[in-house]
């Protein structure tokens, strides 16, 4: 597109023509604040901290939706424009709850930081009515707290846009304005799916994951509990992010290290059972495969995706995979085969998930499958950013932590394993696996990596011709892609045999437990290539790149579950799913 | 044919005063006395006399009943439409003069008055498309479907000098013109409807007294600018507008006035209706938009305008009813018909709402430039009770209010913008000396502060401690440092709204401080509402020297304020007082006052 002259602050740039005044501002080296504004998620100019001056214009305009034209003339910093957005931060404090002090988002949060920023010196200028609310805390994933939301929306439009689920959005006006669900439905009481995208989206403490951390503690601090614990793959390439780490840095080491300094008895790795899944999915799918029979098979690693299918498409639940997710196949494993091996009983152990996800602890609390009765495969479930917590809260040094290694049988993991933290991850690993099963050939490191499924597009397909079968696979991350091919495939538009979905857009790099990074860096970073190059870099840096080569793995088939598919396999790594109403 | 026609007003004002009944006995009284072949009764639209209805004329002699009751309708029968005497006592009391019947236009209140927008209403059946036919009714889109190209039609327009009668003044021919220099595979005229100013009720009138001109209007609208389908977003509180335009759609489709081909000119369109739940920033054009896609109605960032992407992201040209009720008239007789009105940049006419404090409450339809004064003195027939006029406000929550010393301003845009105030959609508040100023602005302040639509946080937020400053005010609390702040934030919620209506919200504020500053510090500095009006600033006392000690006042109180001896003076307690006023109606002696 042709570009065009305009002026920011006195001085001449050349733009593109059609681009907004933020990211005009931007190119010149502007850094124009913004609050609501979520780059092509929520483009509504609502909250109007970033408007800027711009000759000729009757008001001040808000520069995340202004686009720009030839010659014109913008001021970002004017006085009338800093004494408005001064004056927008303390309208939004005066209906903030200004419980900082203890905010789980207190030096995170975006509303604090442009308030320091502006040296907002009186939070109570304009107090006056403030509308109160009862926080939903309904939900097994998150709470809400209307009384530190400031309507951006943010949530409101990643639910709907990203998504495709839509349970939350503005009801009442005027002051009494809020974000809730319909008819002030109770979050448990919606087809909410539990991805906590929103949390993500949020600029300050109104969403939140619930928090378990002191569950675990307790855990650690019963003298009747052996407390293991697994971390999911996303979390080594997340949490480094909490420690001033670059994005997408490896800390598996580290993360190992400050695990055993908080108390846990075990530390173990959920990139094993993610290659525990691959056996068994791999397997599933081979089956399917041979007798066409409930073709395309889909993922079902993913409890957000799981709840969206049970949800908006219970008619595709006999497509999904029966494996529990690698977080379930190895809380099923721990409670039955560590248990009988260490002696402990299982209902002794108390299993801990590290994962980036929140819907993991909705999943927790299916215990409708659990391998023993009445016994829950996984007791907790953490978030990437409740470890952090925890970690900070007990005073551990985590940059000055030696790299320590997993402990046994459940400490190794294959590359395979680590890229399922990514979208495409999970559909490359069972795609090495199935390669080699079918053809009996070994891929070597030129054919190893599957890159037609890689990279962070919502969509992506290819087809694989093994050992003369055509394989049709389509990959996709967001609930909203995922829609968009499940109903290409309902319409019959499109014929796949493997489908992998996860509901968070990029997959687990980028779940809804995952450190939070704000507008600031979200608008400019893609967050989800960053920490997904963090993966693919683990992947090449281990020695095992193959599930079915893991070693552990092999051991497990042969000490317990006999062989992929097998009937105790099925009893403890397989489960079920269920139609649920939408209201 | 009839021998004699009698109109009743079927407006929603004279509906609600029982104008059905009205109708209904007429007609049964017309076919007892066997007259039903030789008088026909017509439920028209609003004559715009409100204040004066039920209202009916009775015609060839144009005897104008006001404020006629069902018991009444035998003796018009009787009299009247049998034996050929009119019934005096029910005459307008301004057209019974010593020699004759006055006609209605030579009365004050239309005299000045010129009815473009507003000519059928009252005039004809709404109900009954033939009647509009009758009166040159579709000849405008005929005109353009045969003889005019959409670009012809478009200079028409632009020519009469016609401006968005909605409240922004937007050049219309325009705004149709930038619609139709876009390209798409799908375009749309969208009527607004959704008239919410408080006491503005013009677009309700002309949907319920002339809806088929606006079906035309659009339909002009959509040739003009290459749209083949239309809304009309109407409120749902409008029940006798939105049924009215109902049948009118209907009826236009039956008779090919709407749908494919229409007059075999290869031109399509149709029109739906929508009606709004109720919420004032649907009048917002593009929230409106937003609405009828089935979302909350919350207004959108401009650009893109509606003449890019619009409804369903389409072009659209949003245009309101008054506008549109313009336009049959000045295609079919020329730009100069309507250029020739009005001022130098505000051409035609203007309906404006007359209510408040003024002796002839309804709507009027006046040339652009008429003065406010001659609203107020010759068509409103001045303020009641002997009061002296104060302000008006125009333009509703989103105008301004006009003191006495511009009483001569002429009404129209550029005018009214100069001192403060704008056109709006046309309400019109007069004000007397008994009215507050600060408790004016407080009024249509906490109007906004209802509606504002929530998304955008200078309204949401800033418009509510605007109120509570204001409340803080009237309440004998406020400091000279609240004026300042309240000053400041209204500059600032008009730069940093999203929509007009947050942009506008503080208007009545900043006008009222303006024009009544005076006023403002009284409340502030000597804790004191001149006007009486703050109840938390005035107080009711007992003058000893006139007060009899008869006690009634102290019976009357509904909350045993006052007491005393008989036969000598009583007092109030003025920590229990709540400023009602009862004892001021009661009191024989005018010992009690309000100060």
């Amino acid at each position: 597109m042709a570009n065009v002259n305009i002026k920011i602050n006195n001085r001449e740039y050349s733009v593109p023509a059609g681009i907004s005044i933020l990211e005009a501002a931007r190119l010149a080296g502007v850094e124009i604040p913004t609050l609501c504004y979520l780059k092509e998620v929520n483009e509504i100019g609502a909250c109007r901290i970033c408007v800027v001056e711009v000759k000729g214009a009757r008001s001040l305009v808000a520069a995340c939706v202004f686009p720009v034209a030839e010659g014109m003339e913008v001021q970002t910093n004017s006085p009338k424009v800093i004494a408005s957005r001064k004056t927008t931060l303390e309208l939004l404090l005066s209906t903030h709850k200004k419980e900082c002090l203890s905010c789980v988002r207190s030096g995170n949060c975006e509303l604090q930081k442009l308030c320091k920023d502006y040296g907002i010196e009186d939070a109570h200028r304009f107090d006056g009515f403030r509308p109160k609310y009862e926080i939903d805390a309904s939900a097994s994933h998150m709470y809400r707290d209307d009384e530190k939301c400031i309507l951006c929306r943010r949530c409101v439009a990643v639910c709907n846009k990203n998504q495709a689920v839509g349970v939350i959005g503005a009801n009442d006006r005027g002051i009494d304005t809020h974000i809730a669900s319909p008819y002030e439905m109770p979050l448990n009481s919606t087809s909410c799916v539990s991805c906590g995208q929103c949390i993500t989206a949020c600029p300050t403490g109104a969403l939140s994951e619930r928090d378990d951390t002191q569950k675990v503690f307790d855990a650690i601090n019963d003298p009747e509990k052996f407390v293991v614990v697994q971390t999911a793959p996303a979390t080594r390439v997340g949490l480094g992010e909490e420690f001033g780490y670059p994005m997408g840095s490896i800390v598996t080491g580290k993360m190992v290290a400050a695990l055993r300094r908080l108390g846990f008895d075990k530390v173990f790795d959920t990139n094993f059972s993610a290659d525990l899944t691959i056996m068994e999915e791999a397997t599933e799918f081979l089956q399917r495969f041979t007798k066409k029979e409930n073709l395309p098979l889909i993922t079902s690693c993913s409890p957000g995706w799981i709840k969206f299918c049970e949800f908006y498409y219970p008619e595709m639940i006999p497509h999904l995979s029966s494996c529990k997710s690698p977080m379930g196949m190895f809380g099923a494993t721990a409670k039955t085969y560590y248990a009988d091996k260490m002696g402990i009983a299982p209902e002794k152990i108390f299993s801990v998930a590290i994962m980036p996800c929140t819907a993991k602890k909705f999943e927790a609390e299916r215990h409708d499958h659990s391998a023993i009765k009445g016994i829950p495969d996984i007791d907790a479930v953490l978030t990437t950013r409740e470890l952090a917590r925890m970690i900070k809260k007990q005073g551990i040094l985590f940059n000055a932590l030696p790299d320590e290694e997993y402990d046994a049988p459940f400490g190794l993991g294959s590359g395979a394993g680590t890229i399922f933290g990514a979208t495409g991850g999970v559909m490359e690993a069972a795609l090495r696996t199935a390669y080699e099963t079918l053809t009996g050939e070994s891929l070597n490191d030129e054919n190893i990596n599957f890159t037609d499924v890689r990279g962070t597009q919502g969509i992506k397909e290819a087809t694989y011709n093994i050992a003369g079968n055509e394989v049709r696979v389509a990959v996709a991350s967001g609930l909203a892609n995922a829609k968009k091919v499940l109903d290409m495939v309902k319409s019959g538009e499109k014929t796949y045999d493997f489908i992998e979905i996860m509901a968070c857009p990029g997959g687990c790099v980028n779940g809804g437990g995952q450190p939070i990074q704000p507008a600031s860096v979200r608008n400019n970073v893609d967050i989800r290539a960053e920490r997904a190059a963090g993966l693919y870099r683990d992947d090449i840096g281990l020695p095992v790149r193959k599930s079915h080569e893991n070693p552990d793995i092999k051991q497990i088939y042969k000490e317990f579950y006999g062989e992929p598919g097998s009937h105790k396999a099925h009893e403890c790594l397989h489960t079920g799913y269920t139609v649920r109403k939408k209201y | 044919m009839y021998r004699a026609h009698v109109l009743v007003c079927g407006g929603t004002g004279c509906t609600s005063s029982h104008s059905p009944e009205i109708i209904d006995a007429l007609n049964e009284e017309l076919k007892a006395k066997g007259l039903e072949n030789e008088v026909q009764v017509v439920r028209t639209g609003c004559f715009g006399l409100c204040s004066n209805g039920p209202i009916m004329i009775v015609y060839p002699e144009g005897c104008f009943y006001s404020q006629v009751k069902v018991e009444d309708v035998p003796e018009i029968v009787e009299e009247h439409l049998l034996k050929g005497r009119i019934v005096k006592r029910l005459l307008y009391s301004e057209t019974l003069t010593q020699e004759e019947i006055k006609p209605l236009n030579q009365t004050n209140f239309y005299k000045k008055q010129r009815r473009v927008a507003l000519r059928n209403c009252g005039v004809i059946d709404p109900e009954n498309i033939e009647e509009y036919i009758a009166v040159d009714g579709y000849q405008a889109l005929a005109k353009c479907l045969t003889e005019l190209t959409p670009e012809d039609v478009i200079k028409i327009v632009s020519d009469s000098g016609l401006r968005g009668r909605g409240g922004g003044g937007f050049p219309t021919g325009r705004k149709w013109s930038f619609t139709a220099a876009n390209k798409a595979d799908q375009k749309y005229v969208v009527c607004n409807a959704d008239e919410g100013d408080p006491g503005a009720f013009m677009d309700r009138s002309v949907l319920e007294g002339d809806p088929h001109c606006i079906i035309e209007a659009m339909a002009i609208c959509g040739y003009a600018t290459g749209a083949t389908e239309g809304y009309v977003y109407v409120r749902a509180e409008y029940p006798i507008a939105v049924k009215r335009l109902e049948k009118a759609i209907e009826d236009a489709k039956a008779y090919g006035l709407l749908g494919k081909n229409i007059f075999d000119s290869g031109f399509d369109f149709d029109l739906h209706v929508r009606l709004g739940a109720g919420a004032f920033v649907c009048g917002e054009e593009t929230a409106l938009m937003t609405s009828i896609e089935g979302n909350r109605g919350e207004p959108r960032p401009r650009p893109p305008y509606p003449a890019v992407s619009g409804l369903f992201a389409k072009p659209t040209t949003e245009n309101n009813v008054e506008t549109f009720a313009n336009i049959p008239q000045i295609v079919l007789n020329g730009p100069e018909f309507f250029n020739t009105i009005g001022t130098e940049t505000s051409k035609g006419t203007k309906v404006f709402a007359l209510g408040g404090k003024i002796n002839n409450t309804g709507l009027v339809e006046i040339p652009m430039g008429t003065t406010l004064r001659e609203i107020v003195e010759d068509i409103g027939g001045g303020i009641p009770n002997g009061r002296k006029f104060k302000a008006a406000q125009t333009g509703g929550p989103s105008g301004g209010c006009i003191p006495e010393k511009f009483l001569d301003t002429p009404m129209d845009y550029d005018s009214l913008l100069k001192i403060g105030a704008m056109v709006g959609s046309g309400g019109l508040i007069i004000m007397d000396d008994t009215s507050c100023m600060v408790d004016i602005a407080k009024f249509f302040l906490k109007f906004t502060v209802d509606e504002s639509c929530g998304k955008c946080t200078p309204c949401r937020v800033g418009t509510r401690r605007l109120l509570e400053i204001l409340e803080k005010i009237t309440d004998g609390k406020g400091t000279m440092e609240d004026l300042d702040t309240m000053e400041a934030l209204c500059y600032y919620i008009k730069d940093n709204s999203l929509c007009g209506l947050g942009q506008t919200a503080p208007n009545p504020v900043l006008s009222s401080y303006r024009h009544f500053k005076e006023e403002y510090i009284a409340h502030v500095r000597d804790k004191k509402c001149p006007a009486g009006v703050c109840k938390n600033l005035v107080q009711i006392t007992i003058d000893p020297e006139k007060c009899k000690g008869c006690s009634a006042c102290s019976r009357k109180c509904p909350v045993g304020a006052i007491s005393g001896k008989i036969k000598e003076p009583f007092v109030i307690d003025q920590s229990k007082c709540i400023k009602c006023g009862v004892c001021i109606e009661t009191c024989r002696f005018d010992a009690i006052s309000r100060k």
